[in-house]
């Protein structure tokens, strides 16, 4: 069969399995949407920036696991895309993005929309290429694929200059079969001798606890997890991104640690002498203040990545491997072994953090009046009956939505955890629903962060993509606001957000439906309303207490033991 | 603490600005960076030299690997090793001092390959420290031009940095 290049990229993508490709188009890449046009296998899904595009391919790999697709044309294009790159490699998701690229003989003559893409993106991608024959097209998109989804995922950029893609230049196609690359081996499996030594460990453990993160989801690791979990009996806490890899209302599960997270998971995390983490990255937002971290604690850290391990924190026994097959071998040494936790230390450890439970750090007012943050989360999960998928923006919004929904599934909770990108919400909800018709899909955000993509609107209807979006409107950025009032003595400098469209007419205006709630007892019927209505965005404007805080809070260069639990509350 | 380590990576046009760019991002300092093809034309050969402490050097040799397109690598510093930097040097030697700069070329095993009526280019091989130990030698006013190739490095013994 011979191809174009243009045709060749698209039957690449066929190759691959590929539904979905998110883009918009330009002059660099007029020959691949031409050769889009002349079929039907591959969809196109028309965004309205480039950041769309990327946030919504990432929607879609975070809630399946497939590599999602992005199609940019060269110089604005490209960089527009740059924010949903470096979102998607600060969270190890699995994308390959396709811009366009000045025809070759033009590359570095500042030709018109001409950037040095491979360049730009080299610091937030797995690998980038740039393909300078028609002939390594299939190849180099064969290896993409392989980089983006094995070992530590991540995206990977093509950079196709136009004259490859020369619709009258032709050759034979054949993609390839196998690919292999000598200086890319990623571990396949944890060494046996080390995975004994955990197990070891973890047997002779009195206040052990699991710290989980993004790594488990992305291998689809949540069942070994919860067998593992379940029969040591230990308590398991989760990071931003790992929530729903365990059971999130499983009475193990002692919620999120972190900065935000709750009393019990932080105060576990200072007291434990066994910690297992499993694919986590000590991100400072987790640890805190790292002289304090685990201060009695042996580690042990399985990661993919060993450059993930001892870069934050030391750790004592180090696991390289997939998370699936590491937690796969440590079942079977575990049940081979016949040997069982220290029951009694474990029963006086669960006392222990059963205490800390009592304080309910998560506790909030409920008879103000007006709608919290919290109760709007809240009721989300009451009457989504905790099943939807739920996209979110960045701020206080976000840790309401990881406090207060209790994810029992993981690739449910999506939201931007490393690279914290506002705007990301609305367009990764697209991806997800378009991966997920039928499921609920609820996108939390604030009244700032909407507004960052907000043009996407548009898509949502060109493709009827019946998102339900839930913005909790405190009218200001929220957590610049708690910063400004914690640490600047209430100097609020440029966090409230004047001049707000009218939300509700602003959706109508896009075609879809509006709704404002001010009230706390209207609010579960409105919701009610909102998703009963499958084939319609809704977009609900919910008035909540501007002034709220997110709290449990560990202040910066604060220990785990050292979190701030309410308003005016000692740090305790 | 300095460390020398070895790199194989394609040869493939961006490889180089990937280590480049893998260090000003982390904040890891490079002394010296050579790079060349190897017999084999489609890998190159880096010798690098860094600085710092056993947690900077572990994760730098982590990260180095972590770059798709690094085959292998080695830290020369772990074991014995042999390293060997060249020098071109030019020098003012009017008469009357170049018996005196001639010596010096002798003692250091250097050679002459460069004379005019009051200057010499000299090539000097040898570890960082003897290149450091003749250019102070020479004295200080009289080096007009300096140019270091950057320390190349191979391990001691049977054992080889190759594929
Ligand atoms: C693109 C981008 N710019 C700036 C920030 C810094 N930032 C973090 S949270 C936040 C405020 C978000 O406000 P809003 O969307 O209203 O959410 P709220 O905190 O009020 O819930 C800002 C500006 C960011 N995370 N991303
Ligand atoms: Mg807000």
């Amino acid at each position: 069969m011979e191809l174009s290049g243009a045709e060749i990229v698209i039957q690449c993508l066929k190759e691959e399995g590929v539904e979905y490709v998110f883009g918009y188009p330009g002059g660099a890449v007029l020959h691949i949407y031409d050769a889009l046009f002349q079929q039907s296998d591959v969809k196109h899904i028309l965004v309205r920036h480039e950041q769309g595009a990327t946030h919504a391919a990432d929607g879609f790999a975070r809630s399946t696991g497939k590599p999602g697709v992005a199609l940019v044309t060269s110089g604005p294009g490209a960089t527009n895309a740059v924010t949903g790159i470096a979102t998607a490699y600060m969270d190890s998701i699995p994308m390959v993005v396709l811009t366009g690229q000045v025809p070759s003989p033009f590359i570095g003559s500042d030709a018109f929309q001409e950037v040095d893409t491979v360049g730009i993106t080299r610091p937030c991608v797995k690998h980038n290429f740039l393909i300078k024959d028609v002939r390594d097209i299939a190849a180099t998109f064969r290896k993409a694929f392989y980089l983006a989804t094995s070992g530590r995922p991540g995206p990977v950029v093509i950079d196709i200059p136009k004259d490859v893609t020369d619709p009258n230049i032709k050759i034979p196609f054949s993609y390839p079969k196998k690919v292999k690359m000598r200086s890319y081996n990623p571990v396949v499996k944890g060494h046996l001798g080390q995975i004994k030594k955990a197990i070891d460990l973890m047997l002779a453990a009195e206040k052990p606890v699991f710290y989980t993160g993004g790594g488990v989801i992305l291998d689809n690791a949540d069942k070994e997890l919860v067998e593992l979990v379940r029969m040591l009996g230990f308590p398991i806490t989760s990071t931003l991104m790992g929530l729903g890899a365990y059971p999130g209302t499983d009475k193990q599960f002692i919620g999120m640690l972190g900065m935000h997270g709750t009393y019990e998971a932080n105060m576990a995390m200072h007291e434990t002498d066994t910690l297992i983490a499993i694919g986590a990255r000590f991100d400072d937002r987790v640890t805190g203040q790292i002289a304090h971290f685990c201060p009695n604690a042996t580690i042990i850290h399985i990661d993919i990545d060993p450059s993930s391990i001892s870069k934050n924190v030391r750790v004592d026994v180090p696991i390289v491997g997939p998370v699936s097959s590491v937690l796969g071998d440590m079942l079977q040494v575990l049940k081979e072994s016949n040997k069982s936790p220290k029951s009694a230390a474990i029963h006086n450890w669960w006392k222990q953090i059963d205490e800390w439970r009592g304080k309910r750090c998560l506790q909030y007012d409920q008879h103000s009046g007006i709608i919290k943050p919290q109760f709007a989360v809240e009721t989300l999960y009451r009457v989504t009956k905790g099943d939807a998928f739920v996209s979110s923006d960045v701020g206080q919004h976000q840790m309401f939505a990881a406090q207060f929904y209790q994810f029992d599934k993981p690739r449910r909770w999506i939201n931007s955890g490393g690279l914290g990108t506002m705007g990301f919400g609305l367009p990764a909800g697209m991806g997800i629903q378009l991966a997920h018709p039928g499921s609920d899909v609820a996108v939390i955000t604030g009244e700032a962060s909407i507004q960052m993509c907000i043009q996407e609107l548009a898509t949502c209807k060109q493709y009827d993509l019946p998102l339900k979006i839930i913005l909790l409107n405190n009218g200001y950025m929220g957590m610049v606001r708690q910063w400004q009032e914690f640490f600047y003595d209430g100097r609020y400098s440029h966090s409230y957000v004047d001049s707000l469209p009218d939300f509700v007419k602003l959706s109508e205006s896009y075609g879809h439906v509006g709704m404002k709630v001010e009230k706390p007892d209207d609010l579960e019927g409105a919701m009610k309303e909102a998703f009963a209505m499958k084939d319609r965005l809704v977009f609900m404007d919910v008035v909540v207490d501007p002034t709220e805080n997110v709290y449990p809070m560990i202040v910066a260069g604060k220990g785990h033991h050292e979190m701030q639990l309410s308003p005016g509350s000692e740090m305790i | 603490m300095r460390h020398i380590i070895s790199i194989l990576i394609e040869n493939e046009s961006g490889a180089l600005s990937r280590v480049a760019g893998l260090f000003s991002a982390r904040g890891y300092n490079i002394e010296s960076l050579t790079v060349a093809p190897t017999e084999d034309p489609t890998l190159s050969r880096m010798t690098l030299v860094t600085r710092g402490d056993e947690a900077i050097i572990e994760q730098i040799t982590k990260q180095l690997n972590k770059l798709v397109e690094v085959v292998k690598l080695l830290d020369l510093s772990d074991g014995p090793h042999i390293e060997r930097e060249m020098m071109l040097i030019k020098l003012k030697a009017e008469n009357g001092r170049r018996d005196e700069v001639a010596r010096l070329v002798d003692i250091f095993r250097g050679k002459v390959v460069d004379v005019t009526d009051n200057t010499f280019v000299i090539e000097v091989t040898g570890k960082s420290a003897k290149l450091d130990a003749f250019i102070k030698a020479a004295h200080e006013d009289s080096v007009i031009e300096v140019v270091r190739s950057g320390p190349l490095g191979i391990a001691r013994g049977a054992k080889g940095l190759k594929l």
